[in-house]
């Protein structure tokens, strides 16, 4: 029964002050940035807008690693898999709605005359 | 051999308490994608204002910067009180637990506060689709701030009374991923809520 080791394993996950120090220090860092681009920024408002969504996704992943601890030793493929999963139908689910919509909205925006006649031009009937 | 039985027997209450992580993992993703249909919701309707104010002209980015700050800082907070129980010292968890509370609590008051104005003014969930789905999205996680903050009062109490046992230190664990995870889902609140709002895009 040599095999069998406790000791090492008693904490369900290994925290580390370092790793919260990071965490913080670098949350804190991609905030205030967000902040002081979306508030004093020059560029037009789609590049600030792509900038905005990198400082977003930045913090995203300093915060999973540092603060909910994905990439701990053990089972880390599982909470990798799970939180994949998560990504697929967040992504799905957002930008699949936006693309619907908006195309709705563009297809939508017309006069009812022309309506009438562009849904007649679709019609299979 | 009975310290072999005793080793196994931690082993194996070890294990468990590792799946219960899991498990609990697996429930914030699926709440997560809980979330991403009210973001869904509200990119959709974010420039549904039927005549009324936009995102640009209602929110106050200074005191949005200081919500984020309250959060982040009791997100850190509450992670150093994970560090004191791993040292079990049972004063420094119930110490940082307290700084969390409280900074929650600000966190909380603020969100109220500015939902508040938001109505006084005459800006409620009725006013447009866009603030019917605002509302909806930033009462959601205020909703799981709630919870959040009640389940760290009850489980302080807990610790106070019962000490830094196993059991306690693996709700500490849930506790603060689900607290780490409010604050992740906050990230994303800020910039597409409130920092895109200001800009207008």
């Amino acid at each position: 029964m040599s095999n069998v080791t406790v000791a090492d394993h008693d904490e369900i996950l290994h925290l580390t002050y370092g790793k919260y120090v990071l965490g913080f220090v670098g949350s804190v860092i991609l905030t205030l940035g967000a902040y002081l681009l979306a508030t004093h920024g020059t560029s037009s408002k789609t590049v600030l807008a792509v900038f905005l969504a990198v400082f977003a996704i930045a913090q995203f992943v300093v915060q999973m690693v540092l603060f909910l601890h994905v990439t701990e030793e053990r089972g880390t493929h599982w909470r990798l898999i799970v939180m994949s999963m998560m990504l697929l139908v967040v992504i799905i689910l957002v930008f699949g709605s936006l693309w619907i919509m908006n195309n709705l909205n563009y297809r939508m925006m017309r006069s009812p005359k022309l309506m009438q006649q562009y849904l007649k031009s679709q019609s299979v009937l | 051999m009975s310290e072999t039985a005793q080793m196994i027997e931690q082993r194996r209450e070890h294990e468990a308490a590792e799946k219960t992580v899991f498990g609990f993992w697996v429930y914030l993703m699926t709440d997560c994608v809980l979330f991403a249909g009210l973001f869904a919701v509200f990119s959709v309707l974010r420039h549904n204002t039927y005549g009324g104010p936009n995102g640009h002209q209602l929110f106050d980015l200074p005191y949005t910067l200081g919500e984020t700050f309250a959060l982040l800082t009791s997100s850190f907070t509450c992670g150093l009180a994970m560090l004191a129980a791993q040292r079990r010292s049972k004063r420094a968890v119930l110490f940082w637990l307290g700084v969390t509370f409280l900074l929650g609590l600000t966190f909380l008051g603020m969100e109220l506060n500015e939902f508040h104005g938001l109505i006084r003014a005459g800006d409620s969930w009725r006013r447009s689709g866009f603030l019917s789905s605002f509302f909806v999205l930033v009462g959601t996680h205020g909703l799981h701030i709630t919870f959040g903050l009640l389940w760290m009062a009850v489980l302080g109490v807990y610790t106070w009374k019962k000490g830094l046992t196993d059991s306690i230190r693996k709700r500490l664990t849930l506790l603060s991923l689900f607290w780490h995870f409010l604050d992740v889902i906050w990230i994303f609140i800020f910039t597409i809520v409130y920092l895109y709002g200001s800009l207008n895009v």
